[in-house]
């Protein structure tokens, strides 16, 4: 039974560590005392161990898993109906193309801000002269951002960004208009498949997990006003996903 | 920025729930917040029936999503520490506080030391439970809240009706007359009819809030142990710009939040945005863990995580421990028909509908809550849609069962009660009551066969005419 009237409640002087430590030490010991005592301590200490070390089966859904060229139509048409756009490429070299066809048909003007992925490295953007390329974090005036995925899911037509020294997750964010670059050979079915990947690549997840993993579905969006969708609120105004075809080895 | 209505924002988290009755009469005879309500249940009712139809796992998800839930709080002690290891190994600080004073005074504190003058804000029902903004505004912080819904709020100085759409009975109209207000430096002429002009000038005003403040404070849709990490759930993106562009990063988080895994995470996330908008997923969700390394380019260089207590850990061994599932999704006030005709400003304090009538009560005491539990019809609809399967009539009930238990039933209810009780005890005399009293009401009632009025019932017949009883009783009838 709880107690129903809240005891006076007081005191805290700030960042007092000794009452820090206080508060951490009362709030475990209120929760011991309040969980099963049929289980020890030790025994829950076991029971999470096999929680973290065995991931459970979890209830997948079937809708994400598909075959390679059944993925990609999923993931666009999930992408497409939350106002996304997509278009795909054969290879790197017909990405300054599409950009720059993909800023003209908006009446965008026509120079990017992108970051230092690998992947963009290889692009020979210098063949496109009309196409401004700039480096690094996004400011205020940058109106158009590229940046390079981890990994898609087509089950909700999700891209899966990560942050580190050549991705900055400001880019995803400041634009009005986020080209995101996804290699068909990293787009998944469900998000399960992108933790493994992203497991298999970084190693022990507790030491190397970066600061940031965005999900991005879709463009910036409201329902506050009157529970009229708008787009483009404080994020980007538009999302358009350039899936690229190729091998691991081209693309990953 | 001044507060540019009269009342003072101090005075918003103040619970009035004790006034519920007159909140709710208020709520009931204002036209534009039925407009809004009405709007509110089509809207969100439907589509979280869609996506629930389309995604033919949605039940076994459910109750995944409960036993994640359930061992997550049979172990949650261990859970929590393994959190905090998590995020001090990749430089995040953990604080944990035992109360709304507490958190408030510690918040301040890494305020005070990172010098904030401006403090932008993501959406936080923490923060609203904890009302963080009065208490950085009264040491000379101004905090901006950067959700469309919530800056609309904070300029009208009110408290949310919604758990995740916050400004959800304010008209357009009245969003353009409090921008004009306080957007003064901008042309009064301005065109803001439209949702678009009104959306711009909100986009454009908010830009320099993120660039110049000194510290971002967004809230926690869940805590991983494995990583450390706090995730959230947004559409709009404010939140990321507010974690990501102030050099300090604050997350208000409550100890229930913990999930173990990243795959646990994925799997309520399955649920939460189907039940709440019936999107498929939010537009972002995103896992941050401590500060930015070394070699990143952009991000916080301080992470700090709050975890709150607040009465939670006390309902861990009571009969409400199941309310400690809740992962906030709204789904219960949707569909909740009460919700749908008083709003959540009725409720009186910062969480409405069923989930609210269940967690104030043990969050700030019965005393002031008490009408709340009996502000329920228990049709089962928010049990039904609840995706962690909160038996939310059941602790409705638990509640009502304490009220009466602890004398806080009202003297009239109280005694109606007992002069029923006293004859559903003794059937002899409760059916010669009835059978007297059908045919008093019967011969009342003449020709007509209705009551205009009657002693007694003035809530039934000021709204509509009371039918006299027919023939005889049902037990006579049934012999």
């Amino acid at each position: 039974m709880i107690s129903l009237l809240r005891k006076g409640k007081p005191l805290c002087s700030n960042g007092d560590n000794q009452l820090m430590i206080n508060a951490r030490e009362e709030i475990l010991s209120k929760i011991k005392a309040g969980l099963d005592p049929l289980q020890s301590r030790e025994g829950r200490e076991k029971s999470v161990e096999t929680h973290l070390s065995n991931p459970s089966k979890h209830v997948i859904p079937k809708r994400g898993q598909l075959d390679r060229a059944k993925r990609i139509l999923l993931f666009q048409q999930m992408a497409e109906e939350v106002a996304a756009t997509t278009s795909r490429v054969s290879s790197l070299n017909e990405l300054p193309k599409t950009i720059i066809e993909y800023l003209n048909r908006h009446n965008l003007p026509s120079h990017i801000k992108t970051d230092t992925n690998p992947l963009l490295n290889r692009v020979d953007w210098a063949k496109h002269p009309t196409l401004e390329v700039k480096y690094g974090k996004a400011e205020d005036c940058d109106q158009n951002s590229v940046t390079v995925a981890f990994a898609g899911v087509a089950e909700t037509g999700t891209a899966v960004l990560t942050s580190g020294p050549n991705n900055p997750t400001t880019l995803n964010f400041l634009p009005e208009n986020h080209i995101i670059i996804l290699p068909v050979s990293r787009l998944f079915g469900t998000y399960e498949e992108t933790w493994a990947r992203l497991r298999a690549e970084m190693g022990e997840i507790e030491k190397t997990f970066p600061r940031t993993v965005n999900w991005i579905t879709g463009p910036s969006r409201t329902g506050d006003i009157e529970q009229t969708i708008q787009l483009g609120i404080h994020g980007p105004k538009r999302l358009h996903l350039i899936l690229v075809e190729g091998n691991d080895e081209e693309t990953g | 920025m001044t507060p540019p209505l009269e009342k003072e924002r101090i005075k918003q988290m103040k619970v009035t729930s004790s006034s519920f009755k007159e909140n709710t009469r208020d709520a009931l005879s204002n036209p534009t917040l039925q407009n809004s309500l009405k709007r509110l249940h089509t809207g969100f009712v439907s589509s979280r029936s869609r996506a629930a139809a389309r995604m033919p796992e949605f039940e076994l998800l459910r109750d995944q999503a409960r036993d994640i839930k359930d061992h997550v709080l049979a172990h949650l002690d261990v859970y929590l520490e393994k959190f905090e290891l998590q995020c001090q190994a990749h430089g995040g600080h953990v604080h944990w506080c035992r109360d709304e004073n507490h958190a408030k005074d510690v918040v301040l504190d890494i305020c005070q030391k990172a010098n904030a003058k401006t403090v932008t804000k993501g959406k936080s029902m923490i923060g609203e439970e904890i009302a963080i903004n009065d208490h950085l505004e009264a040491n000379g912080i101004e905090p901006i809240e950067t959700d469309l819904g919530e800056y609309i709020i904070q300029l009208r100085n009110e408290p949310p009706s919604h758990i995740i759409a916050p400004a959800t009975h304010v008209s357009k109209e009245q969003v353009a007359d409090v921008f004009r207000l306080t957007h003064s430096d901008l042309d009064p002429a301005r065109n803001l009819d439209e949702p678009d002009n009104i959306l711009a000038e909100a986009r454009a005003m908010l830009r320099n809030r993120y660039m110049e403040a000194d510290v971002g404070i967004t809230g926690a849709n869940f805590l991983v142990a494995e990583t450390g990490s706090s995730i959230i759930v947004t559409n709009e993106g404010n939140g990321d710009l507010t974690q990501t562009l102030p050099r300090v990063h604050i997350v208000l988080a409550s100890i229930e939040k913990i999930v173990p895994t990243l795959l646990d995470a994925t799997a309520l996330l399955r649920v939460l945005a189907r039940s709440a908008t019936g999107q498929e997923m939010s537009s972002y969700t995103t896992f941050s863990t401590g500060p930015k390394r070394d070699t990143d380019v952009d991000g916080p260089s301080e992470y700090h995580v709050i975890l709150l207590d607040n009465g939670r850990s006390d309902l861990l061994d009571s009969e409400f421990k199941e309310m400690l599932r809740c992962i906030r999704c709204g789904a219960c006030l949707n569909h909740c028909p009460v919700y749908g005709a008083i709003g959540g400003h009725a409720y009186g304090w910062v969480y409405p509908g069923p989930m609210g009538s269940v967690l104030s009560p043990g969050l700030i005491g019965l005393q002031n809550t008490k009408h709340l539990p009996q502000a329920s019809t228990l049709c089962g609809k928010c049990e039904e849609v609840c995706p962690v399967r909160i038996p939310l009539p059941l602790l409705l009930r638990n509640w009502r069962f304490l009220i009466y238990d602890r004398g806080l039933t009202d003297r009239k209810l109280a005694f109606g009660l007992s002069i029923w009780a006293y004859l559903a005890k003794r059937p002899m005399l409760y059916h010669l009551v009835v059978r007297w009293l059908i045919r008093v009401l019967a011969l009342g009632a003449r020709k007509k066969g209705r009551y205009k009025y009657l002693p007694g019932l003035k809530a039934w017949t000021q709204t509509r005419d009371f039918p006299a009883p027919q023939g005889k009783t049902f037990m006579q009838q049934w012999r």
